[in-house]
């Protein structure tokens, strides 16, 4: 490797040289360009400077550009400044920088006050054209599955036979697995301050209504929305990215039809099947803490059970099942057609298909509760 | 097989990579020389891309050694693997822009990366790169999304630029741009050959590069080198995918 470089400033009469040697290339580049804005201070101080560079071992765009800059800021500040010595490999090189403008692009400015409210402003009317783009895509899934219902040669079977393997039958063992946990979790908790008033056996009530009713179909929508909604919005925003969609428009296909109707359906099926093995697999974790930690044996659980809950509960619970999982699908779906050509917008869209999917499974939650509350379910 | 070359810049010895079951390369040898343009072609499914991804370690080989700047890759510690890392630039076929980056953020990663300079010097630096790549500074802050083909390679090349490599790999470079811009392409290359005395190893398809910007062909086939050598000498060659290559239909159309 050549040496560092220097730039010795030496006097020639009237005239000043600024010597430059070493190499010149970007592995100095910190050097170099300390050196140069100590040397563009001479600006003015001398009518005629030199800048030698004949003896510069190595030059590449690094060196070649901040020897131009030099000279470019000492003409400014009023010196006659020329470059001397420039052997003719080089030449070439230094014309190339010379032609580039000077004055770098300035960058976006930081952040203001109006720009913050500004931002709060869209984020707000961005709720608005969310809702309708929900309404949007549930009205274009709706035309969709009329559409097929028609000629339902156009259903493509073997499309969501695959969705519903994948996020149905491979969600089953972490479906079950959490739900008895949480089974288990809620009939401890339920004995240890219940048996306070020496009511141990009401767990069994607690639990059969909770879990039918409400942590069933809710947790496991939760984990379909993080499992699978994400899954969704990744799959067809990587599609839009690499246009296979715009593809499949200009070859006659609705992507809808094609891409979305199936996905939805899966989901649609596979939730209600999802929320009733976990209610079981709630209930069965339940009462086997209940046998082994409250000592409630298994016979008088069930009959227990038997009384304490009737089929309205069930019904409430699964009822919300298919719903919970059209929202889920959609929010995945609109988030996924909506990536951009960037992995940070295919990143964004996915958190917030989860994010969002999961709050208007809560909120129809809500929904659900006053609705049965009045009608007396 | 060219013979020995003294100032190789890469230096490939029998190299083998097998995937699975099929053996892509076997037993290769190849040298680059210190400036020139090399261009590589070969039949598509030959293993050009994976040679080239071979030398830049993103392919493991199971036998063999690559010497790149006189380095022994396999040998080479990390900070010397590092300083040779530093000395090259890729250009890779779909150009591998960050898609989260402006144009300006994607030429100044590595520079920022390896360089403690100011932010002015880097603004500077981007600005005469893309100059170089023939690209108007105004694109500097869009995204690569928003890029035509012709220009994600521009910006691609003045990223592989960024350092001021000594190599650049360039992975079919030509592809995908129209003929004109493929002209163009060729031509900036050459250009940047000359001003920065680089050293090119081009993937490519394209019989208009190997006549108007490299000097020396290397053709592979069957997992070998099967000719290196001057476009005369590749006209000249009684292989018969060579001849196909330089005697077809096309070939005949670029030299009328």
């Amino acid at each position: 490797m050549s040496g560092d470089p220097t730039l010795e400033r030496i006097a020639r009469g009237n005239a000043l040289a600024l010597c430059a040697t070493g190499s010149w290339t970007a592995r100095f580049a910190p050097i170099l360009e300390r050196m140069v804005a100590d040397a563009e201070k001479l600006g003015g101080t001398r009518p005629n400077i030199f800048i030698d560079v004949s003896q510069v071992s190595k030059l590449d765009t690094f060196g070649a550009w901040l020897i131009e800059r030099l000279r470019r800021s000492l003409t400014r500040g009023g010196v006659e400044a020329q470059i001397a010595g420039l052997s003719a490999n080089y030449s070439s090189l230094v014309d190339e920088v010379r032609r580039v403008k000077a004055e770098p692009v300035v960058e976006a400015e930081g952040v203001t006050i109006t720009g913050m409210l500004e931002q709060i402003g869209r984020s707000v009317a961005g709720v608005g054209g969310t809702l309708i783009g929900l309404i949007d895509m549930l009205g274009a899934v709706l035309a969709a599955a009329a559409r097929v219902l028609i000629r339902p040669r156009g259903f493509r079977l073997t499309s969501t036979i695959h969705h519903l393997e994948q996020v149905c039958w491979r969600a089953v063992p972490i479906v079950v697995l959490i739900t008895f946990l949480i089974g288990c979790i809620i009939s401890q908790q339920g004995i240890f301050h219940f048996r306070k008033f020496g009511a141990d056996i009401f767990v069994v009530d607690m639990l059969g209504v909770l879990v039918l009713r409400e942590i069933g179909v809710l947790l496991v929508a939760i984990m379909v929305a993080g499992r699978s909604g994400s899954a969704y919005t990744a799959e067809l925003g990587s599609m839009k990215m690499r246009e296979e969609i715009d593809a499949l428009r200009t070859m006659g296909f609705d992507p809808i039809e094609v891409l979305i109707l199936p996905r939805m359906l899966a989901l649609v099926l596979a939730l209600p099947i999802l929320a009733f093995l976990g209610a079981m697999a709630a209930l069965y974790g339940g009462g086997l803490v209940a046998w082994l930690y409250g000592g409630v044996d298994p016979e008088a659980f069930l009959l227990r059970l038997r009384d304490a809950i009737s089929i309205d509960h069930f019904i409430v619970g699964i009822i919300k099942a298919p719903v919970m999982a059209a929202v889920i699908g959609i929010v995945a779906c609109v988030e996924g057609l909506a990536v951009q050509g960037s992995a940070e917008s295919l990143g964004q869209h996915t958190t917030s298909s989860v994010v969002k999917g999961i709050f208007f499974v809560i909120v129809m939650d809500g929904v659900f509760a006053i609705f049965f509350a009045s009608i007396g379910m | 097989m060219a013979g020995e070359i003294s100032d190789a810049i890469i230096r490939v010895r029998d190299i083998t990579v097998q995937f699975g079951k099929t053996r892509v390369l076997d037993g290769l040898n190849l040298d680059v020389k210190r400036g020139e343009i090399l261009g590589f072609v070969g039949p598509s499914g030959a293993g050009k891309s994976v040679l080239t991804r071979t030398i830049i370690g993103l392919v493991p080989k199971i036998a063999g050694r690559i010497e790149v700047f006189g380095v022994d890759l396999d040998a080479a510690s990390a900070a010397e693997r590092r300083g040779v890392e530093r000395r090259w630039g890729i250009l890779f076929q779909q150009g591998a822009l960050f898609s989260s980056l402006t144009v300006r953020q994607n030429i100044q990663f590595p520079v920022r990366e390896y360089l403690k300079v100011s932010q002015r010097l880097l603004d500077e630096i981007m600005v005469a790169k893309l100059g170089m790549v023939g690209l108007r500074p105004e694109v500097a802050d869009r995204y690569p999304s928003e890029l035509s083909g012709g220009m994600i390679k521009r910006v691609a090349l003045a990223r592989a630029l960024a350092l001021d490599p000594e190599l650049v790999f360039l992975d079919e470079p030509t592809s995908g741009l129209d003929p004109i811009g493929a002209g163009d392409f060729d031509e900036l290359v050459r250009t940047l050959q000359r001003t920065l005395g680089l050293t090119v190893f081009m993937v490519t398809h394209d019989l208009d590069s190997l006549y108007t910007a490299c000097d020396r062909i290397a053709v592979l086939g069957n997992g070998k080198i099967i000719a290196a050598g001057s476009i005369g000498d590749m006209q000249a060659s009684q292989h018969p995918w060579l001849r196909q290559y330089f005697h077809g239909k096309r070939a005949r159309a670029v030299m009328g």
